[in-house]
């Protein structure tokens, strides 16, 4: 339970002080709160550009908090239950790659499933960290990967008893949640650090009856997308750290990276959710599930969707599901996930957050309204009734199980060719190939390109999928090593 | 003293009627309903400071929205209408001794208290041993729907905030699925003349041709409504809106209209220029 005050909220009366103040600037930023770019001013308000202003001494420095960010810090920490809380504004992808970054130096290796985001492999381009995958069970029926089980960690430790970290997702993008606490044991017995990806579990620390969080699992460092179900703004984050690290290491790795003009508007909308979901959570995230359940028993009821949640629980690869999540699988409806999620914005007008191979995901938030959830139940029973067909030639989805050549690192800074991706089977990749969202890699740098991970390419690519990573944007050569 | 209800029809444009007196103001949990008194218009009901009928002018809506279809398919028997709480709907349609079953969605109870309350001009027939009430959001009503109604009038407000779910493709198609093969759907359909009006009307238009066969928009005069040209929709799967049109058996009806009659009928389908273009523009 929070011990500090959790309705104040320092940077906020800091910066609302300092509007009062009424200082003349004759520092940056050059727009001069708005006046000097009238049509931005106009577009954003008054109230966003007044408050868009550079570190200074009533206001702090991010990058060496000793005022109001260092107190806003210490109730946001207070409210996660950890050690020490950082104010991220480049991205989750900044907090997980500081993790990574601190735990690892260049050739130490890093145990972690293959299902993570982008930023967690761009660390280890960053670092030179060496990865370790584990297989991620699939569940075959809906098509996604799950979480590590604990004798697959178990055996990974085993055989790299000299690995530094175990990275675990908590949960993953559709939900799944692996057994945090144990691997953090396991872990910590073997002298491992373990980071937790939060990306998609800030309400883990707030909601009633939600799965495990990282702080209280044990875990020494998270990283928490405030900007996903924290209500902050979108590339502002949390990195939280535990009792077992050095937090003023974990700052000078931060620093490495992260700018030295943190942005206010960023800062702020911190420091009010943070009071918000410290204040109100509990109801909030009451509300959210309610609301996702709701939808999940309607979606359920239209026939051939499958709205899934806690029923997946199995005690190891799901060991617990974030019931905020609505995820559905399309593949009984002979629909690919992202055929589902083009034609609910293309002819529905309606944006869900990703579509894979046979799922969609819908975020439910504390922003949504019981009318939004009828058009999204009503607009996928007539995606039903319009487009049903037969689902044979639905691709299976299949675990790729990545066979890694080279490290990350070594890979993309190598001498590399170009060649057609119909020409690549057998070679080394250099790059990443991904669907976006998800963002979680199909070929990371490193990783032999093999014949079903072309056709898997080919699919996404036939089925209308966001692919990126590349430098051919339009992704037909794919860069891969040069053979000697 | 001077008391005015004012409306914006544009954030430039106010449209104001001088009030004797409120009758009713309430907050339900989904928007903000008011009745006042009025010399000009008599009494009239606002959601959310839009103004929804008045009593001198709500005939000329109530009229086009239901003896328009019935006189294309005077067999209807089974009537769904979304909306329409204040009940002017229900009023005609009460008047045809075939239908025989009239269901009535509204998704404020509280609209429905109030009109029948303040508003007996409209909310007269409620009692009417054919029409059942449910109070739930339209959306959801109509997805358990298939094959059973003759008629679908959506008496909807705007497009911005409750009615919202009632202009999109998901509910259009799904009242396709809930008519009978030779079922009609008249809509409300806001109007052409201001920029933001023209675009909800161009936005449901096609929507609608998307999810129908036969989609046609027929006008009215309405004082009370910006610009006070108002359309409506008219979408079916076998009628054609004019080439239909049963004008001996309707008149045979001898009912008493102080708007619609049946050479109106063909005339409200014969659009201005600019009109078209902006419906040809979308279909």
């Amino acid at each position: 339970m929070p011990k500090l005050n959790q309705e104040r909220m320092p940077i906020l009366a800091a910066l609302n002080e300092f509007k009062r103040n009424r200082l003349v600037p004759f520092d940056v930023p050059g727009h001069k709160r708005g006046k000097g770019n009238p049509e931005l001013t106009e577009f954003l308000g008054e109230q966003c550009m007044t408050l868009d202003v550079n570190s200074m001494k009533p206001l702090d420095n991010l990058c060496h908090p000793v005022s109001v960010i260092k107190e806003a810090e210490e109730l946001a920490a207070d409210a996660f239950g950890a050690k020490q809380a950082f104010f991220m504004v480049n991205g989750t992808t900044s907090a997980v790659q500081t993790m990574v970054l601190a735990a690892c130096k260049k050739g130490e290796k890093i145990i972690l499933p293959r299902n993570v985001h982008r930023s967690v492999i761009n660390a280890m381009i960053l670092g030179g960290a060496i990865p370790v995958y584990v297989n991620p069970e699939i569940n075959h029926e809906i098509g996604i990967s799950l979480g590590m089980t604990r004798v697959a960690v178990e055996r990974a430790i085993r055989e790299n008893p000299d690995a530094k970290a175990i990275l675990v997702n908590n949960p993953t993008y559709y939900g799944v949640c692996s057994n945090l606490k144990a691997i953090t044991e396991l872990a910590h017995a073997a002298g491992m650090l373990v980071l937790a990806d939060e990306a998609h579990g800030t309400h883990f620390y707030f909601g009633e009856n939600m799965p495990i969080s990282g702080m209280a699992a044990g875990a020494d460092m998270a990283s928490v997308s405030m900007h996903k179900s924290g209500g902050s703004l979108t590339q502002s984050s949390f990195l939280l750290v535990g009792d077992g690290m050095n937090a003023g290491y974990v700052r000078q790795i931060i620093n490495l990276t992260q700018t030295t003009s943190g942005s206010y508007l960023l800062l702020s909308s911190l420091d009010i959710s943070r009071k918000n979901l410290a204040v109100n959570g509990r109801d909030i995230f009451a509300k959210v599930r309610q609301m996702a359940q709701y939808a999940r028993d309607e979606i359920n009821q239209i026939g051939d969707y499958y709205a899934y949640s806690s029923e997946l629980i199995n005690g190891d690869t799901v060991y617990d599901f974030d019931a905020t999540k609505l995820s559905i699988n399309t593949l009984n409806v002979g629909l690919a996930g992202i055929e589902v999620y083009n034609i609910l914005r293309d002819e529905y007008d309606i944006q869900v957050e990703f579509g894979d191979v046979g799922n969609i995901l819908a975020y439910i938030s504390v922003g949504d309204s019981q009318r939004n959830l009828e058009r999204l139940v009503s607009a996928l029973a007539e995606i039903r009734r319009i487009y049903k067909k037969d689902k044979a030639g639905m691709l299976q989805y299949e675990y790729i199980n990545p066979a890694v050549a080279v490290a990350p690192q070594e890979a993309f800074y190598a001498d590399k060719e170009a060649l057609a991706l119909e020409k690549s089977g057998g070679r080394i990749c250099s790059e990443f190939v991904m669907a976006y969202p998800p963002g979680i890699p199909i070929l990371a740098p490193g990783e032999r390109i093999t014949e079903e991970i072309l056709d898997a390419i080919e699919y996404l690519k036939d089925k209308g999928c966001f692919l990126t990573g590349p430098e051919d944007m339009e992704i037909k050569n794919l860069n891969v090593l040069k053979e000697d | 003293m001077e008391l005015w209800f004012s409306e914006k029809h544009t954030p430039s444009v106010k449209f104001s009627i001088q009030v004797d007196r409120q009758l009713y103001c309430g907050q339900s949990e989904f928007q903000r309903i008011d009745i006042f008194d009025s010399k000009e218009f008599g009494r009239f009901l606002t959601l959310d400071g839009y103004m929804m009928l008045t009593e001198k002018d709500e005939f000329i809506y109530h009229e086009m929205m239901v003896h328009i279809p019935m006189a294309v398919h005077p067999a209807a028997k089974k009537v769904l209408i979304i909306g329409g709480g204040d009940g002017g709907a229900i009023r005609e349609l009460v008047r045809y001794p075939l239908v025989e079953q009239i269901d009535l969605v509204e998704i404020d109870e509280l609209v429905v208290e109030v009109c029948k309350k303040h508003l007996p001009q409209t909310a007269c027939c409620f009692n009417d041993e054919r029409v059942s009430i449910f109070y739930q959001d339209g959306l959801k009503f109509i997805r358990r729907c298939e094959n059973e109604y003759d008629l679908i009038i959506v008496d909807s407000t705007d497009p911005f905030g409750p009615g919202e779910g009632l202009f999109t493709k998901e509910f259009y198609g799904n009242c396709y699925k809930a008519l009978k093969e030779d079922g009609i759907m008249v809509n409300q359909h806001e109007s052409a003349f201001y920029l933001d009006d023209a675009v909800a009307m161009q936005r449901a238009h096609k929507r609608i041709v998307e999810s129908f066969p036969i989609s046609r928009v027929y006008q009215a005069h309405i004082p009370t409504y910006p610009s006070g040209h108002w359309l409506f929709g008219f979408a079916s799967k076998k009628y054609h809106p004019t080439a239909d049109l049963k004008a001996v058996k309707w008149n045979a009806l001898g009912f008493k209209t102080r708007y619609y009659n049946t050479q109106l009928h063909v005339g409200a389908f014969a659009l201005p220029n600019y009109v078209e273009e902006l419906l040809k523009d979308v279909e």
